[in-house]
């Protein structure tokens, strides 16, 4: 099962910036694109497994701070010539509330052990 | 909205190259048609010598095949010759009827070879060296024919006589002039080519003008002026060749040698562009591939309407594409009573290299046998670098400029396929030749983006050049005078800082505003060198933007592999004390930090702290005195030193002091790259001072100033800036050096390659023979050390500055 969770407000993540959500399964980065898009990929970039959201935004693209692959924050993947996904989670906003879609039964089995 | 209709007349390497660059900028733009009269697709004319020679066949030099064209919605006509351009209607009509209409029309029509006006030119057998038709002739006439006459001792001449000779013709080149490719090479080059092409069995008559074509219905020999005679059954004629401009003669196209065309590659009808061979710009015409790309660039700019980009001449250098003998040439290899030759000449081995200089600045360079640094001198060429630091070792060639990474394994050609070319990202030669065949790649770009060599440290930059080089044949040369600063603009470094000080500009938004940025917020390499540019020019002014900056100065510690980071507090000079060494201790106690290290740079290493501990850890080091060590910027690192005269027998002078002072007045201080710093107090410097950005060398009577040196992948050595007497004129001409560089050197451009650049008498003559103007950039600097010199680990750890920065924002289960 998934669940929308909330997870914070579009102004509590900078401006063509990102924040990370610890789950259960590993980080989650939320970035915010300058005209104010959000988007969620898994915080590990497919390459050498970086931390996406230290990377600079820029566009629809985030580039890793370890070796500088771009990855595209729609759809988690590489930027050709480069291959390779890094997943990406659905999110939604409602009046500047941000809520992402999650495997909650995991969650809360791993909550309740 | 309909598109508007393109029509190019020209299915060769300059059309399609504008074509390839203007559906990257503008895919959606037009509706495009091509016109071609050969019946191919697009193909890789300068490889044309390679097939003659066995060494490639045609599919490896095509292009764009025709899915190509299917696949980018082109319509192609291949096959088919446009006969009439009709302006009025702003139609072209071709040989077979077929007629379409333009709003934009662009003519590449390319060139012609030229043909000896003398009887017996239409015999049969008698053909040129342009097309791949012509190769088939000639590949064909190889297997049953004897004897082939080249008539022509240039570029392609010579390649022909090469190829024919290697499909196992009897060759005889036949050349007016009295040495071969007179108009690449001096007498003494052209004579050392002649040689070993005799070696490998082509005969020469030079000198000899010929007359007449013999032979009935077809050529059976060539008879010269001076009665000589000699035997053929085939007969190329490679004597030149002349743009082709009929069509656009016709339409009424003003025309002289070429089309002529303005900087904007457009024709006397602004509505019809054109390039390639067929142009006339500034007087120049261009048969070699490099200006024709160049051209293709911005023409594509303009029809993209962009606007923003000017063609304005290129500047050439010819290789000749046989296999085993190396000829460069590029420039003014002549020279004149105002110019000065340096020469390297050894029969031994068969090595000859002249450059021809003024004023300490390479006009022209021509080389036989090792041509291994043509790239180099076309570097400095074209950049007009001042050369008087290395001149007396400049024809040793770039590897003997303290190139400690590669200049061991400079031979590219005699490289194995497995040989390692980037030690970065683990790239070997193969692969990038594979690459480049594979994937069609032209530029060093396209190579960085395939495989990754030369993408990261960029120390293998030179060996990839010079691999795309033999890869690809002789005229490769493809990167522009002065590259864009990144892929989302057209302007420089240099232009766009211009821009930035001479319009006031004080913001990322603005520069890209008023600068066209194609990409709304830029890049990931943009970003960062405005954000610096911005904040060097205007410091009282601008607000830095954290979103620009990479991760390490965001975050004010150095990213790790594993996501962790390292913190480095600064210990002025390299000297500590008990109480700061317990507050360390203490510091990797309490946050389980788990590696303590020394850095090459004399401060203390902690390793592996976890991001949300980062103001915590910094807050305890502030307690205890300790402020950042910006071990993760582009900034002024540290100041390394030996402990001079106050407890070393030999030292003349107190280091230690000096380097804390320069320390103290140096710190904060925002870079183009990190920058650092060493002072040693006496010649023996032990604080390695000749391998730092800047470094003083304490002797009995003062101090020695030594700029631009770094140790890393290519290690280059200080040059003497000058030496001083007095601990604040050392002081002085410190904060005048970096701040010459703050202001000049281009973002992420280090010292060394900046003096190499802009010539240490540049340098020089702005600090040390101008006081006022040294005087003036240490004011400068000083006046943006007052917003520097803020320690923003403190700002971090108490004010709770950038908090979202160091937390999660939200913590599931």
């Amino acid at each position: 099962m998934n669940e929308w969770i909330d997870i914070g407000r579009v102004e509590d993540i900078p401006l063509q910036g990102a924040r990370v959500v610890r789950t259960p399964q590993g980080d989650v980065a939320v970035f915010r694109t300058i005209h104010d898009e959000i988007f969620a990929l898994r915080d590990r970039c497919p390459h050498k497994g970086g931390p996406l959201s230290q990377g600079i935004v820029s566009g629809k693209t985030v580039t890793c701070p370890l070796h500088n692959w771009n990855i595209a924050l729609d759809t988690g993947e590489a930027v050709a010539p480069d291959k390779g996904c890094s997943g990406h989670f659905p999110v939604k906003v409602v009046e500047g509330k941000i809520s992402l879609l999650l495997p909650v039964e995991r969650v809360k089995r791993a909550s309740v052990s | 909205m309909a598109k508007e209709k393109l029509v190019l007349v020209g299915n060769g390497m300059a059309g399609m190259r504008t074509l390839e660059e203007l559906l990257k900028a503008a895919p959606d733009m037009y509706a495009i048609t091509v016109f071609g009269s050969e019946p191919y697709g697009n193909y890789n004319r300068i490889l044309l010598s390679p097939v003659l020679a066995g060494e490639k066949v045609f599919h490896d030099i095509l292009l764009n095949d025709e899915p190509w064209y299917r696949t980018h919605g082109i319509a192609l006509h291949k096959n088919c010759e446009v006969t009439k351009i009709d302006r009025r209607a702003r139609k072209v009509i071709a040989q077979d009827g077929t007629a379409v209409d333009y709003d934009r029309l662009l003519l590449a029509t390319g060139s012609n070879p030229v043909i000896l006006p003398v009887p017996g030119n239409n015999l049969a057998g008698v053909i040129t060296f342009r097309d791949i038709k012509d190769v088939d002739t000639m590949i064909s006439a190889s297997q049953n024919l004897r004897h082939a006459v080249v008539i022509g001792g240039g570029l392609l001449g010579l390649e022909a006589a090469n190829g024919l000779k290697q499909r196992g013709m009897h060759v005889t080149v036949v050349h007016l002039s009295q040495t071969l490719m007179e108009r690449q090479l001096d007498e003494t080059a052209g004579g050392m080519l002649q040689r070993s092409l005799e070696e490998r069995g082509v005969e020469f008559l030079l000198g000899a003008q010929t007359e007449e074509i013999i032979g009935k219905n077809r050529v059976q020999g060539v008879r010269f002026k001076d009665g000589r005679e000699t035997t053929a059954d085939l007969v190329v004629m490679a004597v030149g060749i002349r743009p082709n401009i009929e069509l656009a003669k016709q339409s009424g196209l003003y025309c002289e040698r070429g089309i002529l065309v303005n900087d904007t590659l457009q024709t006397y009808d602004p509505r019809v562009y054109a390039v390639g061979e067929c142009v006339q710009h500034r007087r120049q015409t261009y048969g070699l591939v490099a200006p024709l790309f160049e051209q293709a660039k911005v023409c594509a700019d303009h029809l993209a309407k962009l606007g923003i980009r000017r063609y304005q001449g290129s500047m050439t250098s010819t290789k000749l594409k046989v296999t085993g003998i190396d000829v460069f040439s590029a420039g003014d290899f002549t020279g004149n009573d105002q110019t000065e030759s340096i020469v390297l000449r050894d029969p031994g081995v068969g090595v000859y290299k002249k450059v021809v200089l003024q004023d300490n600045r390479l006009l022209g360079a021509v080389m036989i046998g090792d041509t291994l640094d043509g790239a180099w001198y076309f570097q400095l060429m074209r950049e007009g670098t001042d050369i008087s630091a290395f001149r007396s070792r400049l024809l040793h060639g770039q590897a003997h400029l303290g190139d400690a990474g590669h200049g061991g394994a400079n031979a590219v050609v005699a490289m194995q396929d497995q040989a390692e070319v980037c030690g970065c990202n683990g790239v070997c030669k193969g692969e990038i030749v594979e690459a480049i065949i594979g994937k069609k790649l032209f530029t060093l770009e396209d190579v960085r983006a395939h495989t990754k060599a030369s993408s990261s440290c960029g120390s293998c930059t030179g060996l990839v050049e010079q691999i795309l080089a033999m890869t690809l044949g002789g005229d490769y040369s493809a990167s522009p005078k002065e590259k864009p600063l990144c892929p989302c603009t057209e302007y420089t470094h240099d232009e766009v800082r211009a821009q930035i000080r001479e319009r006031h500009l004080t913001s990322i938004a603005a520069v890209m505003q008023h600068l066209e940025w194609k990409n709304p917020d830029g890049c990931h390499r943009c970003r960062p060198a405005l954000n610096y540019y911005l904040i060097s020019t205007w410091p009282a002014e601008v607000k830095d933007d954290y979103q620009s900056r990479f991760i390490n100065e965001r975050a004010h510690a150095n990213i790790q592999k594993d996501g962790t980071y390292s913190v480095v507090p600064r210990m002025w000079g390299g000297v500590t004390t008990p109480d700061e060494l317990r507050t360390i201790a203490d510091v990797v106690d309490k946050y389980h930090i788990p590696t303590v290290k020394l850095t090459g740079g004399q401060r203390v290493d902690m390793l592996g702290v976890k991001k949300e501990d980062l103001p915590k850890v910094w807050a305890d080091l502030n307690k205890g005195g300790l402020v950042s060590g910006h071990a993760y910027g582009k900034a002024l690192r540290t100041v390394k030193t030996c402990v001079g005269s106050e407890w070393c027998r030999f030292g003349v002078q107190d280091s230690t002091k000096m380097g804390v002072t320069l320390e103290r007045m140096t710190w904060g201080s925002w870079m183009p790259h990190k920058f650092k710093m060493a002072v040693s107090g006496c010649p023996r410097n032990c604080a390695e001072a000749t391998i730092k950005d800047f470094g003083v060398v304490a002797v009995d009577s003062g101090w020695e100033l030594h700029v631009g040196g770094n140790g890393g992948v290519k290690v280059r050595v200080t040059d003497l800036l000058c030496k001083v007497a007095s601990e604040q004129e050392v002081l002085e001409y410190c904060g005048a050096f970096i701040q010459l560089y703050r202001e000049d050197a281009r973002y992420l451009e280090r010292t060394a390659p900046w003096v190499e650049r802009v010539g240490l008498a540049s340098i020089k003559q702005k600090i040390v023979e101008n006081a006022a103007e040294r005087k003036k950039l240490y004011a400068r600097f000083l006046e943006s050390q007052k917003y520097a010199q803020v320690d923003p680990w403190a700002a971090r750890a108490s004010a709770g500055v950038d908090r979202h920065e160091f937390i999660p924002l939200k913590q599931i289960a």
